[in-house]
């Protein structure tokens, strides 16, 4: 199949983001990418675990965390995880505008998250826990900011690939293009699974 | 490609209702992580349980949930995806064995 072809709900593949032979490079790349970030979050939790109970002079997690807070970003991010299957749901059902929509929602709710980590981070540097001040607090903001920078780069890339094709219109060369994505924010709800459970879970426990 | 039939009309009806099979199944283990998810939370919250039950308990929910993301919102359970099962497993075989180094031999 021709990527640019105009196609129709009939003549939509079953598989839209694995029928042309980019689409297959795209698909296998991005998960050979996803192993890398797998090893990369590694590095970072590791740290995190060595040092987390190096606060010195600076608040201690049991001090700092909350559980509302913590909770209250676990569930949106998980939603946004759901408003980003209904995206794909509706891509291979061949309904541009509802797939859209979908993307919206998630953009929404990723911002959202972003917003309370700001506010998260802000706090916690009112309270003295700073990347400089502790070997703790380098490894928390090492790990739990770079799980923020990737919901950031997420939401850039949700919003371009939906400005982008707004007129275009669902055809097999985007289609691709939007699985992936769906595909890294699905990988940044992994990972926040784990940051939830063993930064703040564990930090309150102690 | 999904043409099994010569009627594509047929096709069409066919992967519509698979399609919104496969999305009850995405309902349901959305309903799934909610679940755990609170779960692990009230382990922590009620502070009724010593931290040598709770830790392990809150990571293997964290493990049954990440297992639910792959397989069903990843759509890691599909055929064809041999090679994504290569990488990621190769990723978490490291970052075990990582995670594992750090917690036991470094800065000790």
């Amino acid at each position: 199949m021709h990527a640019e072809e105009k196609l129709t709900a009939e003549t939509f593949p079953a598989e839209p983001e694995k029928a042309t032979l980019e689409g297959k490079n795209k698909f296998i790349g991005f998960w050979l990418f996803l192993g890398g970030e797998t090893v990369l979050f590694a590095s970072l939790f590791a740290t995190y675990l060595a040092l987390n109970k190096s606060n010195g002079t600076g608040p201690s997690s049991q001090d700092l965390f909350e559980i509302p807070l913590a909770f209250t970003m676990t569930m949106i991010l998980l939603t946004s995880s759901l408003t980003s299957v209904y995206a794909m749901y509706h891509m291979k059902n061949f309904n541009f505008k509802k797939m859209q929509l979908w993307l919206g929602l998630t953009v929404l709710l990723g911002a959202a998250f972003l917003g309370l980590e700001i506010y998260e981070f802000k706090h916690y540097v009112h309270l003295g826990h700073t990347i400089t001040g502790s070997a703790f607090g380098s490894a928390f903001y090492l790990l739990v900011g770079t799980h923020g920078a990737h919901v950031l780069f997420g939401l850039c890339w949700a919003l371009t690939i939906m400005i982008r094709n707004a007129n275009r219109g669902l055809d097999l060369y985007n289609a691709p293009k939007f699985y992936v994505f769906s595909l890294y924010w699905h990988f940044i709800d992994v990972v926040w699974v784990f940051i939830f459970t063993v930064v703040y879970l564990m930090g309150m426990v102690g | 490609m999904a043409n099994n039939t010569n009627n594509t009309n047929v096709d069409l009806a066919y992967r519509r209702r698979k399609s919104a099979e496969e999305m009850k199944q995405h309902v349901i283990s959305f309903a799934l992580m909610i679940f755990l998810t609170i779960i692990a939370f009230i382990a922590v919250g009620s502070e009724q349980f010593s931290p040598w039950f709770v830790v392990p308990f809150i990571l293997l929910l964290a493990v049954i949930q990440v297992i639910l993301q792959l397989y069903y919102f990843m759509h890691m359970n599909h055929k064809g995806h041999e090679a994504p099962k290569m990488f990621l497993f190769s990723g978490i075989l490291i970052a075990a064995v990582t995670v594992l180094c750090f917690t036991t031999i470094i800065w000790w």
